[in-house]
C-alpha cells in the first residue's frame, strides 16, 4: 500500500513537471517521472493476491520498452528542434528566428 | 524491519523524483533520473517483480540515462528563452493543485482497490507446463499475450527507422551518431576493454534463463547493447553505417523470426502465434535468440541517433 501511494505521488510530481516545465528536455524527464508512477500502479495491484500476477508485470516489462523506444524518438526530435531553429521549448510567444 | 525499510525507499524515490523536478541544471536532473530509475527498480524488487526491476535498472535507468546524457550535451543555451516561458507563480500554483487532485485521486483509488483482488497467477501458472517455461512471466509474453510482445518488438524497428529519418538528406546511409577518439588509457579505456566479455556473457545469460528465472530478451539485449555503447563511447568499435545489411538485418531479425513462428502456427499449430503442444520451448527460444540481437541492435541505434558522418 505504501507503493500503492508512492506510484500516485510520482504521477502527480510528473505531470506537474510536465505541465509546468518549460524546456522540452525536462519535459520528457517528467513524462518518464509519470510513467515510472504508472508503471508502479500496476506492480501495487500485481501484488495484491497471494502470489504475484504475472501479466501485469510482463505489461510493464512491455511498457518498459515502449516508453523507451518513444524516449529516444521524442530526444531526436528535440535535438532535431533544436539544430533546425536553436529552441529549447515550444513556447508560441518566441520572436522567430 | 521491512515496512521501515519501504517507506524509506518510497520517501527516498519521490524525494528524489522531486529533485529531479526543480533542480535547474540540466545534467544533475539527468543524474537524479538515473538515481529515480535504480531506486525504483529496488523497490520493484521489494514488489517480488524482479523481471521488471531487472528492465527498470538496464533499460529505465541505465539506457535511458545514456540517451538523456547525449541530449543535455548537444542542447546548449536557451536559459533566457526557458525563463521567458516559465508559467507564472500564480498559474503554477494551479498547476500543482490540480495535479495534487489526480495524484489524491489515484491514491484513494489505490486505497480501495477491491477485494479480493482479481488475479490471473493461477491461470497463467497452470498452463505452464504444456509451454515448458518457468518463468510465468516469460509464458505471459511469449504465449498468452504473445501478439502484445510482437508489436512491440516491431515498435523498436520503428523507433529506429523513426530516429534514422531525422537525418538530413545528403547524411542518408552515413555512419550513426558522433564519432568518439579511441582512448588508450584512463578508466574508460580500462573499462571498454576489461568489462565487455564478461558483460556479453551475463547478457546471453540472463537471455537464456529467462524461459525459467528472472530475464529474457529485453534485459539480456539491453546489457548486450550497453556493452557496445561502451566499446564505442571508448573508441574502441566503429557502428556501422546504416546502409550496411548485416546492420539492418540484425535490427529486423527478431521480428522477422516472430512474424515466421506466428505464421507456421497456421500450419503446425491452432493459428497465429500458437505453438503445437510440446514444441512450445524450443520455439520460443527460438524467438527469444533472434529477439535478443535484434533488441541489442536497436537500443545501440536509439541511442547512437540519427546517421551524422559520412561512411
Amino acid at each position: 500500500m505504501i507503493f500503492g501511494v508512492t506510484g500516485a505521488a510520482l504521477v502527480a510530481l510528473g505531470l506537474y513537471g510536465l505541465v509546468t516545465q518549460p524546456a522540452l528536455l525536462r519535459k520528457i524527464l517528467a513524462f518518464n517521472l509519470l510513467g515510472g508512477g504508472v508503471f508502479l500502479l500496476f506492480g501495487v495491484v500485481a501484488r495484491r493476491g497471494a502470489v504475484a500476477d504475472p501479466v501485469p508485470q510482463a505489461l510493464v516489462i512491455t511498457g518498459l520498452v515502449v516508453a523507451f523506444a518513444a524516449t529516444a524518438l521524442a530526444l531526436v526530435l528535440v535535438l532535431r528542434l533544436f539544430q533546425i531553429t536553436g529552441a529549447a521549448t515550444i513556447a508560441e510567444d518566441k520572436t522567430p528566428p | 524491519m521491512s515496512l521501515v525499510l519501504d517507506v524509506m525507499l518510497a520517501l527516498a524515490v519521490i524525494g528524489v523524483a522531486g529533485w529531479t523536478l526543480l533542480v535547474r541544471g540540466n545534467f544533475p536532473a539527468v543524474i537524479g533520473f538515473v538515481a529515480y530509475g535504480l531506486l525504483l527498480a529496488l523497490v520493484w524488487v521489494r514488489l517480488g517483480a524482479v523481471d521488471v526491476a531487472l528492465t527498470e535498472a538496464a533499460l529505465g535507468a541505465g539506457a535511458t540515462g545514456v540517451l538523456l546524457l547525449f541530449a543535455v550535451v548537444r542542447l546548449r543555451g536557451g536559459k533566457a528563452e526557458i525563463d521567458a516561458a516559465t508559467p507564472s507563480p500564480p498559474q503554477r500554483v494551479a498547476a500543482a493543485i490540480l495535479c495534487g487532485v489526480v495524484g489524491l485521486g489515484l491514491a484513494v483509488a489505490m486505497l480501495n482497490l477491491p477485494d479480493p483482488a482479481p488475479s490471473l497467477a493461477a491461470e497463467a501458472t497452470r498452463h505452464l507446463p504444456l509451454l515448458g517455461v518457468g518463468n510465468p512471466i516469460t509464458g505471459v509474453l511469449m504465449a498468452y499475450r504473445g501478439l502484445d510482445t510482437l508489436l512491440e518488438a516491431v515498435v523498436l524497428v520503428f523507433a529506429v527507422l523513426a530516429i534514422w529519418s531525422m537525418a538530413p538528406d545528403r547524411r542518408w546511409g552515413a555512419i550513426p551518431g558522433p564519432l568518439f577518439p579511441v582512448q588508450s588509457s584512463g578508466p574508460l579505456s580500462l573499462l571498454a576493454r576489461v568489462l565487455p566479455p564478461i558483460g556479453i556473457v551475463v547478457g546471453i545469460h540472463i537471455a537464456w534463463v529467462g524461459a525459467d528465472a528472472p530475464g529474457g530478451k529485453f534485459q539480456g539485449g539491453t546489457i548486450l547493447a550497453a556493452m557496445g555503447i561502451l566499446a564505442w563511447v571508448a573508441g574502441l568499435w566503429r557502428l556501422p553505417p546504416v546502409a550496411s545489411r548485416g546492420l539492418r538485418w540484425a535490427v529486423v531479425a527478431g521480428p522477422l523470426v516472430f512474424i515466421g513462428v506466428g505464421l507456421l502456427g497456421f500450419v503446425i499449430a491452432d493459428g497465429f502465434l500458437s505453438y503445437p503442444p510440446g514444441f512450445a520451448k524450443p520455439l520460443i527460444l527460438l524467438i527469444e535468440a533472434a529477439m535478443t540481437l535484434s533488441v541489442a541492435a536497436a537500443i545501440v541505434l536509439m541511442v547512437a541517433g540519427p546517421p551524422e558522418r559520412p561512411a
